[in-house]
């Protein structure tokens, strides 16, 4: 009886912290079918008549697809490349570790500590000479490049459940590294660089700092899109949700098909 | 097809070092079985001989030849894990064809090896499962087929049979002794049981703290052992151990006080026992009978009737507990106190140093 009562409490207590983390997402998605004039009334508006106008709005003026194209390429294109560069460096890590191994491992994860402004000058100074300003090519190796220390890490974390004797048998046995990788590693540790490659992916989906600041017309993201709508003057809260929900509704339909995937891989290996 | 050397191989890892300096040579077609305590470094000497570990210091001769800087994957040697390291994603026949496959052997060359080693193994009818759905002896029997399909130069086995129940152990005991005839291949294998040693070996190599204690033949380990730690290794029951004082020499024999003030004349031609020196003697526990008019007397403690034979453990007066094996009666029962009789012709020395002090001409015969 009293324990009925106590965990739908708990249940309670669970629904009401989830609302308030999605509440954010919720009010932007019922702004985003509301008219300009209704999207800033006060008190808010809970009843009022849906309307697409906003999304008519943020897609006629400013070529939505173009932008959510490039999000795609820049988010699969970095994922692609950061988990062929972090393969065999988590393998040496995990299969033939040295006495620095440790301390690299810790040293790659401080890196995200920097704060990306502090070297966004010296960034757009090297891209504006080297010609990658506002380019897929520039936005997908910066990507790349951030996210490389977390795959390494969690590619690790996973190749570390593989039981070494696997690969040691299959040395003995006069198969090659490249062969051990390809035909052993990789089945085995199928699901976990899938749920690696999916965060990496979301992570440079949801990546604005350098969009923003780096692109303009040609390779701007949908996080560059969604800035458009923000302007000085005049009324722009219903359009800026419109474009939002365009922006996110991709990654958050990708994130709920392949939650299963990512819970395993936010667990970084610890569940099997 | 193979003989290995070890000169002088050590291995360090960080400050402390684990092998201490093993010198060893391995005939053709030999089987070589590593034995000792838990942590004594058998595996990691194993392993050097695979090329899983480097070298320290010292060589390995793999048929005369420097192996030192030879990768694993060509030594031409294979290794069965305790663990049995299948592949998980790959069936039985995929496992055991696995190596032959990635070195670009035809199909056709392959399923016959896998064939034939299914057949020795009888894994026949298990070909296509996963290593999942097997038991613990058939996961077993696939990691040796596995080892076998390439026809290496030599086996290394790390306790492949210690992850097993007790009956299986012992039939898959007598199934690797049998494959090591079929296959004429040199075997090394890796123990902390010194029955599977004693079942398995031609020789027996005892390691101690890194270093080896003695190398030799079962029997001969077990009659003439050259520490007391191979003494108390080898055998089983362990060998009953006795705290003595050298009384004098008797011609080809020295007289021993026993703790309990008896006297016992032990054969030993060794001007290494001087009188006057605390010695262990070391009695198997079928040197030792119940007799009436025994030297010693005690209380029996413990009867393990084994049904031909007994274990009856003694407690002498001085706390000594002694083991005594003997053909199983019933008239035998705790809190007796009962005669023991001792046959000093099979009896062990050791110094205070814990070396053997006598070196029988017997141990052989
Ligand atoms: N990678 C390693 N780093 C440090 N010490 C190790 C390592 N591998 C083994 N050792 C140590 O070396 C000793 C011998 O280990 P091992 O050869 O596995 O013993 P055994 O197989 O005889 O039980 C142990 O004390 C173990 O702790
Ligand atoms: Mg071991």
């Amino acid at each position: 009886m009293q324990r009925s009562f106590l965990s739908r409490l708990t249940g309670l207590a669970a629904w009401f912290a989830a609302l308030l983390i999605a509440f954010p997402i919720i009010w932007m998605l019922v702004t985003a079918f509301k008219t300009e004039r209704a999207a800033i009334a006060v008190p808010p508006l809970l009843i009022f008549k849906p309307v697409l106008g906003s999304f008519a709005a943020a897609t006629a003026q400013t070529g939505y697809l173009s932008f959510a194209l490039n999000s795609i390429i820049v988010s699969l294109g970095a994922t692609l490349f950061a988990v062929i560069i972090a393969f065999p460096a988590a393998y040496a890590m995990a299969f033939r570790p040295g006495r620095h191994t440790q301390g690299l491992l810790i040293w790659m994860l401080s890196t995200k500590m920097l704060p990306p402004v502090g070297a966004l000058v010296p960034v757009y100074l090297i891209y504006r000479d080297v010609g990658l300003l506002d380019t897929r090519t520039g936005l997908i190796i910066l990507n790349m490049l951030m996210n490389l220390p977390l795959v390494i890490w969690m590619l690790f974390s996973f190749f570390k459940d593989i039981p070494a004797a696997i690969l040691e048998a299959a040395l003995v046995d006069g198969v090659n590294t490249r062969q051990q990788m390809q035909h052993l590693l990789l089945p085995l540790a199928a699901p976990g660089i899938a749920s690696t490659a999916l965060l990496s992916i979301i992570l440079a989906w949801n990546e604005s700092f350098w969009s923003i600041n780096l692109t303009a017309a040609h390779a701007g993201t949908l996080a560059a899109f969604i800035t458009r709508f923000s302007q000085p003057e005049g009324l722009f809260w219903a359009k800026l949700s419109a474009a939002s929900v365009l922006a996110v509704a991709p990654v958050l339909l990708f994130g709920s098909l392949t939650q299963r995937h990512l819970v395993r891989g936010l667990t970084f290996g610890a569940v099997k | 097809m193979a003989t290995l050397e070890l000169r002088g191989v050590r291995k360090t890892y960080g400050t402390g070092e684990v092998v201490k300096g093993v010198d060893l040579s391995i005939k053709d077609r030999e089987f070589v079985v590593f034995v000792g305590p838990s942590g004594c470094g058998k595996s990691t000497l194993l392993r050097m001989i695979a090329g899983l570990e480097e070298i320290s210091a010292g060589e390995l001769l793999i048929d005369g030849v420097r192996a030192n800087e030879i990768p694993p994957d060509e030594r031409e040697l294979a290794m069965v894990f305790q663990s049995y390291a299948l592949y998980p994603h790959m069936t039985v026949a995929g496992n055991m064809g696995f190596a032959l496959k990635m070195a670009g052997k035809p199909k056709a060359e392959i399923a016959a090896k896998v064939a034939q080693a299914a057949r020795i193994l009888q894994l026949e009818a298990l070909l296509d499962r996963r290593p999942k759905m097997l038991s613990g002896g058939q996961r077993q029997r696939v990691a040796i087929g596995r080892a076998i399909v390439r026809n290496p130069k030599c086996f290394l086995f790390d306790e492949p049979l210690s992850n097993l129940d007790a009956a299986l152990r012992v039939q898959m005991r007598t199934e690797i002794a049998k494959l090591h005839q079929e296959l004429e291949a040199t075997m090394v294998y890796v123990t902390h049981d010194q029955v599977e040693a004693m079942t398995m070996a031609d020789r027996i190599v005892v390691l101690n703290g890194g270093r080896v204690e003695q190398v030799g033949a079962p029997l001969e380990l077990y009659r003439n052992p050259a520490s007391k730690f191979v003494a108390g290794f080898i055998g089983s029951p362990r060998m009953n151990m006795l705290e003595v004082a050298v009384a004098g020499h008797d011609g080809a024999a020295v007289r021993l006080t026993l703790p309990g003030g008896e006297s016992l004349a032990v054969p030993a031609r060794d001007a290494l026992v001087k009188t006057g020196a605390r010695v262990t003697l070391g009695l198997r526990p079928e040197s030792l009978n119940l007799a009436d008019d025994g030297a010693l007397r005690g209380k029996v403690e413990v009867v393990e009737h084994l049904g031909a034979e007994m274990l009856v453990h003694v407690r002498t007066p001085q706390d000594d507990l002694l083991i005594i094996k003997a053909p199983d009666e019933a008239r035998i029962h705790p809190n007796q106190t009962v005669g023991i009789g001792i046959n000093p012709a099979r009896s062990c020395l050791f110094g205070e140093d814990g070396l053997a002090l006598i070196l029988r001409v017997d141990a052989l015969a």
